[in-house]
């Protein structure tokens, strides 16, 4: 079922991970990422798995929750590493036969980008699971507020981000009740030709659309009606600060980036 | 007579092993019969909606089975389908499922999906759209420039239109005016006679659940708690209280008489009322 998807779904919860500023979420997943992509040894993926590690251990999330989350990548992360594994050229060749040949380079280049895509997104999951999307892009707004300098609409933009998470759920809620009254009038998804099967969705699209229109235009009214007119002079019923856990984090994280560097300086 | 539906020991749970899991339906049995008109109560997330959902085989039980002529409806693929076929489902707000272009073509959706001729599509689809009072003019017309009622009724037709033998209906009324309401229920009504089709109604009006059906289904906490005719049903008008349930104006007013010391035998229509209390008031003038 539709419903069953989680990903990047909020769990909601009280741990420090739940509790920490949502600017220093963002810039924590920032700088594990820069951590990331500068790692190239054993060490220095050591190093950042046991940065994700503890950040899973401390959020309380559990690793079944997450490891759940990544089912529907598996088939990209099959074709990276296959990739990789067979087209990566080098010196010390492991196996050779017909035109394929697979050398030690490549099964660290494949081993290093499956881990590395299997990082990447546990940390996106860990912060979407720990924060929930309103905190989410009220720290985002803050964070990007320097650009309204340059005329950005930054509020305008967060505000629609807001508005699309907010009604992913509702969406597939909406999705599967359609589903269900179209499958009762004997419409047939599962099996039939490819064009048969693209046919077979406007049944659903349509109904899909003209309720999302629908909602989009109530909200509007909804939101008028509370006087909303953009972001001058709004001000926030949250105030966002950061205490000491904050910059706790904060220094972590600039930690594993220096040690990361220094490690791929020493080229390990 | 044997009946046309059998469900037996129904259990549905959802996202069972997760730790969103949830029971929805414990140990439901019941058997419906040709031609009668069943309501289903209940208060909102008792279980109600996913009961239906059994029904014609859009959820598949946990454990137990719904078996339509002695045969269960997952025997196989073809049966599960065939099913759909035989058990009409409108959803609540029907019409938020419409998709075509003209109000013919939507209705004309589900007999094209049975796979009927061309024929036999065109004669079900203008007898449905008859039998909900919508005009020849009205078939031509997109379903999106109707208004809400009107909307409701092509939905509804939609699924009459397969010409199901039981037709189940999930608060066929909700959202309608006063005018709208009373169509819809005698459509309803029409299509059972004219096909003596069993027809089962998830209903939050007791007032509509008392007059219209012959027997009432109670469902309570994934349970079904009742099982009865309306007499049956709404003379235990506390323990329905006491579930959060509503019972029909009438009934409570008479309650309310008992409770004063009249001595009123207990009714839930508003004809059972009139007589009872010309009853009462001859007795007493004699």
């Amino acid at each position: 079922m539709l419903k069953d998807i989680t990903l990047g779904q909020y769990f909601p919860g009280v741990s420090v991970a739940h509790r920490l500023d949502p600017r220093t979420k963002l810039i924590i997943l920032i700088g594990y990422i820069v951590a990331l992509f500068s790692a190239k040894s054993w060490i220095s993926y050591g190093v950042s798995f046991a940065f994700l590690a503890s950040a899973i251990a401390v959020s309380g999330i559990p690793v079944k929750s997450i490891v759940r989350g990544m089912k529907p990548l598996v088939m990209i992360l099959v074709f990276t590493g296959l990739l990789n594994l067979f087209f990566t050229g080098g010196e010390t060749v492991l196996l050779s036969f017909w035109k394929v040949t697979i050398t030690l380079e490549g099964l660290r280049r494949a081993i290093f980008m499956v881990l590395r895509i299997l990082m990447l997104i546990s940390g996106t999951f860990l912060l979407t699971y720990t924060t929930s999307p309103i905190s989410l892009t009220d720290g985002l707004e803050s964070l990007l507020s320097p650009l309204k300098k340059i005329h950005l609409p930054v509020h305008e933009l967060s505000m629609m981000m807001c508005i699309a998470l907010r009604f992913i759920p509702t969406l597939i809620e909406e999705t599967d009740k359609i589903m269900s009254a179209q499958k009762a009038r004997g419409a047939n998804f599962e099996t039939g030709k490819l064009l048969d099967r693209v046919k077979a969705l406007v049944p659903i699209l349509v109904p899909l659309f003209i309720s999302a229109f629908r909602r989009a235009d109530e909200l509007a009214t909804a939101m008028e009606c509370r006087c909303y007119q953009g972001g001058d002079g709004r001000t926030k019923m949250k105030l966002l600060r950061l205490c000491r856990n904050d910059y706790f984090a904060l220094l972590l994280t600039a930690a594993l980036i220096a040690v990361v560097i220094l490690l791929a300086g020493f080229s390990l | 007579m044997e009946p046309i539906l059998q469900v037996e020991n129904l259990h549905h749970i959802y996202s069972a092993g997760t730790p969103f899991e949830h029971i929805a339906l414990e140990d439901v049995s019941f058997c419906a019969h040709r031609g009668e008109f069943i309501g289903i109560i209940g208060h909102t997330g008792s279980g109600k909606s996913t009961l239906v959902q059994h029904l014609n085989g859009l959820l598949k039980p946990t454990s137990g089975s719904v078996k339509l002529d002695g045969v269960d409806i997952w025997m196989d693929k073809e049966t599960t389908r065939a099913s759909r076929f035989r058990v009409g489902l409108v959803f609540q707000y029907p019409e938020y499922q419409l998709f075509e272009e003209t109000v013919y073509k939507d209705i004309a959706f589900g007999p094209k999906n049975m796979g009927l001729s061309q024929e036999e599509v065109d004669r079900r689809v203008r007898e449905a759209a008859d039998l909900v009072g919508l005009t020849e003019e009205q078939l031509d017309v997109s379903p999106f420039d109707l208004s809400g009622g009107q909307k409701r009724r092509v939905a509804i037709a939609g699924v009459i239109a397969m010409e199901p033998e039981i037709l189940i209906l999930d608060e066929p009324t909700a959202g309608l005016d006063p005018e709208g309401r009373a169509e819809v229920l005698s459509n309803i009504e029409n299509y059972r006679k004219a096909k003596n089709a069993t027809i089962m109604m998830v209903s939050h009006s007791m007032n509509d659940a008392a007059r219209l059906t012959d027997r009432l289904l109670v469902m309570s906490d994934s349970r079904l708690v009742m099982d009865g005719t309306p007499m049956e049903v709404f003379s235990r008008g506390q323990e329905l209280l006491d579930m959060g349930l509503d019972i029909p104006d009438v009934t409570r007013v008479f309650l309310h008489l008992q409770k004063m010391g009249i001595p009123v035998k207990a009714v839930y229509t508003r004809e059972q009322a009139v007589a009872e209390l010309l009853r009462i008031k001859e007795a007493a003038d004699a």
